[in-house]
């Protein structure tokens, strides 16, 4: 019986982990309809700035709270400006500046850090189910991933600000008409969607080994995550993290992690051929 | 004329290659003649993504899923066989009827562009991952042990046709090596001259019209992806005999990003640009990893985001256009010349437009 | 024997896209070697119509025979192969290669080798371009571009032609011509043609098929459909006024 309850608690972790680590990737997708291969390193730079400043004595809940989004948030804001701009509509070439982009962080911060950093301990202490031993980290995650939920939601939904980038993002054109600049909306949701990524990178420091080439691990997951969910970035997002992340465990408990995740990819595989809209595409027509 | 000039121009070019892979071992130390096998066996793999990208528009994420199936059959071919010979046929077999089956799926399901990138990414990770979980002795085909991440090291290199007795010394492995690269080149070259290289061009250009005008795009792209993955496997093997061994890194996405930067700086929609960008490209990253005051990565980022803002054409078609403009620009000649040099040159597609 | 065949014969056919029906319960009969005008404001269904003439979309539901054989639901180069070929009312090229190369794809899937550069050749001829022959097709003009397009369309010979708005962003020299060459294929293949310019409709036209709206409004001779009341309504007010 105990096994089921720490089944279950896994499969919320998969499922919140994987929806803080798509989340950033999906409002730019969902926004701009640019693919950003250098997400795995805002992930990545998130962690960073969380372990750095933890270690440097500020506490850990402000380095990964408000230091990560922040750090990561202002670095998106300058490669929206330096790079993304010149390459909206070109989906092909924003794909591959943002790989060159993705390597050339892991380079910088490589040069700087060395191969590893000491990481930081995981917060909030553990309990008992029977036998077994889960973190309350855990259920932390779940609770910032509903957050984030409500955060994009109230905002989309009901801030002026929300407004004018769901109207950009049905028609620039129009919204450009009525006065409102796409091109400071794009800017904005960038930078934005780095600081989301930021966050999750912040949340998954304690929680995960911190290398320069760690965001590997996480883009493609992002990736398949974003566009099996399809176009609405919330409700496809959500809907996308919660298949995936449980498949990965229900999965990953019965074989192998490694198979869990082989899992998850072939179903991703199966439901962009069954559904190229993906999820929100076919069933949440209109949603955000 | 021009058109002949060009011709004649290509042949030289062509006979002179020849030569310089005959003569190459006379003048290269051992060392220097290895790494420059291993940059031919890489610019197999170049041009085998080239072609599908570069002429039939098909962007894969995961080139290297063929590379690495080609590379791993030659292996496990070639330790149960103890003869290169099957090996190298199988290593192109078995990823070009991979390629068959993914591409049916792909293609024929209708799915598009972005996505056919984040499936051929994953089918990548899948075989990553499950080749990495085959470390128990439980893992092995015939005589061949899997060995997980550990790889299959000690692969049999190749030998003379048929006959295994004789292994290919370091020179010959070059010779084979050097002439399968211009063999793979000349072969592609040809294609696209034929007709059906003139049909997938279309296809890429405009999927509607040719259609409407009865080819099948469906079927064209499919045969497309089928050779690039064929042409990806053999140089799978190529890899696998310049090193003797192969592990599942070879599946890493890095690696596919490689290829992609390759063509990305050579030249998108030309043969030879991704050529000559996979050696310049390994060259850097070989000194740099010599010299460790840069890493890699840095410069491989810096390089690729700089061509894809300032040249986004790639080296080769700006050059080309430099030249054409230089010829174009002496009176008398003009227009003409161009469209005849463009039309000689095989390869006057703008690829820009995504 | 009863009545042959005709060449191409939709029933009921209808379009929907969302609220819009864009076409709503076509019947439509065309006889082999028939010339037909179709005409209607913006709006009316013609393109739609070709579209699932030649399999880009799928309609919603009724028939399309060619030649008695059922073609609604096939794929675009199936019903190419069967012998209909279109003009579409956007330039559809192939941008990134020569003219020559345009005309050679269409053509080489009918010709024999040897007729080939033959008939790559007297097409280029006809559609005026030999000289411009082995230019790229986007560095040519708009002009010229649907030259191309129709050049391939007959390059292809088809038995069924659709040409969608043949003459628009012609000279007035130009549509002259395109009139000509109409009447000449006409000499041995169907063509369906829709246009907005009158005058160019009655150098051609014998019979007329107005749409409005989705539906056949009237379909008779061209000079009784040009002085109907319904037509002048619908269509040449409009077009006066724009
Ligand atoms: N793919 C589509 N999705 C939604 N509506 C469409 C689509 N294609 C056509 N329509 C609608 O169907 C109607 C008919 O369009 P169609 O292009 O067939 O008109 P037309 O007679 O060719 O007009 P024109 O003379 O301007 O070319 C229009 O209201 C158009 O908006
Ligand atoms: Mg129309």
């Amino acid at each position: 019986m105990d096994i089921y309850l720490i089944l279950l608690l896994d499969v919320i972790n998969g499922m919140a982990s994987l929806f803080l680590l798509s989340l950033g990737l999906a409002i730019i997708f969902g926004m701009m309809k640019i693919i950003n291969l250098a997400h795995g390193e805002f992930i990545m730079l998130g962690a960073y700035a969380t372990v750095i400043s933890t270690n440097a004595g500020v506490n850990i809940w402000i380095a990964m709270l408000l230091i990560a989004p922040l750090f990561v948030g202002l670095v998106g804001l300058l490669i929206e400006r330096c790079l993304i701009r010149f390459l909206y509509g070109r989906l092909v070439d924003s794909m591959l500046a943002t790989w060159g982009l993705s390597l050339l962080i892991i380079g910088i911060v490589t040069t700087i850090f060395g191969n590893t950093i000491q990481g930081v301990p995981t917060p909030l202490g553990g309990f008992s189910i029977g036998n077994y031993r889960s973190s309350y980290y855990t259920l932390f995650l779940l609770a910032m991933a509903l957050v984030m939920i409500a955060i994009v939601y109230g905002v989309m939904r009901h801030t002026r600000l929300g407004l004018i980038a769901r109207a950009t993002m049905q028609n620039p054109a129009m919204a450009n008409t009525l006065g409102i600049n796409p091109a400071r909306v794009y800017m904005g949701t960038f930078a934005a969607g780095a600081a989301v990524t930021g966050l999750a990178g912040g949340l998954l420091a304690p929680v995960s080994g911190i290398t320069p080439v760690m965001g590997g691990a996480y883009v493609a997951k992002a990736f398949i995550t974003v566009v099996g969910g399809g176009a609405a970035m919330l409700s496809g997002t959500l809907s996308a993290s919660t298949l995936f992340g449980s498949l990965n465990q229900i999965g990953a408990y019965f074989t192998t992690p490694v198979y869990g995740e082989v899992i998850v990819f072939t179903a991703a595989i199966i439901l962009i051929r069954l559904l190229p809209q993906g999820i929100s595409g076919r069933f949440l027509k209109g949603n955000l | 004329m021009y058109h002949r000039l060009s011709l004649i121009a290509q042949a030289l070019a062509v006979g002179l290659a020849a030569i310089g892979i005959a003569l190459a071992p006379g003048y290269l130390e051992i060392f220097t003649l290895m790494q420059v096998t291993l940059f031919a066996a890489m610019a197999v793999l170049s041009l085998s993504l080239a072609f599908i990208w570069g002429y039939g528009g098909i962007l894969s994420f995961g080139q290297t899923a063929f590379f690495g199936l080609g590379g791993y059959t030659y292996a496990i071919a070639a330790i149960n066989f103890q003869d290169s010979t099957y090996g190298i046929l199988l290593a192109i077999f078995i990823p070009g009827l991979f390629a068959a089956i993914l591409g049916y799926f792909v293609f024929y399901g209708r799915i598009s562009d972005v996505y056919l990138g984040v499936i051929t990414l994953t089918v990548t990770l899948i075989l990553f991952n499950v080749i990495n979980s085959t470390s128990g002795d439980e893992y092995h085909i015939g005589t061949a042990m899997l060995g997980g991440f550990n790889g299959i090291p000690a692969v049999p290199t190749f030998n003379m046709p048929f006959d295994p007795a004789s292994p290919l010394s370091p020179e010959a492995s070059w010779w084979t090596t050097g002439s399968m690269l211009l063999i793979v080149y000349l072969g592609l070259r040809l294609l696209l001259a034929s007709p059906f290289g003139r049909v997938v061009v279309a296809v890429r250009e405009n999927e509607v019209r040719a259609s409407l005008l009865g080819y099948d795009p469906r079927m064209i792209r499919l045969i497309t992806f089928i050779i690039g993955g064929a042409v990806a496997g053999l140089a799978g093997a190529l890899y696998v005999n310049w090193g003797a061994f192969v592990g599942p890194t070879i599946f890493s996405l890095s690696l596919s990003a490689e290829i992609i930067i390759w063509i990305t700086i050579g030249g998108l929609g030309t043969l030879l640009g991704p050529v000559l960008g996979c050696f310049l490209i390994q060259y850097i990253v070989a000194s740099i990893g010599s010299q460790q005051t840069f890493n890699s990565n840095l410069v491989l980022g810096a390089v690729l985001i700089i061509f894809v803002l300032l040249l986004p054409k790639g080296l080769v078609p700006t050059i080309r256009d430099l030249a054409l403009w230089l010829l174009a620009a002496k009176p008398g000649t003009g227009r003409s010349v161009k469209a005849e040099l463009n039309a000689a040159s095989g390869n006057p597609h703008p690829v820009g437009a995504p | 024997m009863a009545e042959l065949t005709p060449l191409l014969k939709t029933e009921h056919l209808t379009m929907r896209f969302g609220g819009v029906v864009a076409n709503d319960d076509i019947s439509f009969t065309l006889q082999e070697m028939e010339l037909r005008c179709l005409i209607g404001p913006n709006g009316a269904g013609k393109s739609t119509f070709f579209k699932s003439l030649t399999g880009q979309q799928t309609p919603t539901s009724g028939t399309i025979a060619f030649r008695g054989q059922p073609i609604a639901g096939k794929l675009p180069h199936e019903i190419a192969r069967m012998g209909i070929g279109i003009k579409t009312q956007v330039p559809n090229v192939f941008n990134g290669l020569s003219v020559r190369e345009n005309i050679w794809l269409a053509a080489r899937r009918k010709a024999t080798p040897n007729g080939l550069p033959k008939l790559v050749a007297s097409v280029l001829d006809l559609i005026r371009l030999t000289s411009e022959s082995e230019r790229i097709v986007a560095t040519l003009s708009h002009g010229q571009r649907q030259w191309v397009e129709i050049g391939m369309v007959l390059a292809a010979e088809p038995d069924l032609i659709l040409l969608d708005e043949p003459a628009a962003g012609m000279t007035d020299e130009e549509t002259l011509r395109t009139a000509d060459i109409i009447r000449d294929i006409n000499q041995s293949r169907a063509i369906v043609v829709v246009e907005h310019d009158m005058a160019f409709i009655r150098l051609i036209a014998k019979t007329v098929t107005v749409f409005h709206q989705g539906r056949v409004l009237i379909e008779d001779t061209v000079d009784k459909v040009l002085a109907d009341q319904r037509v002048r309504d619908v269509y040449l007010g409009k077009k006066v006024a724009a």
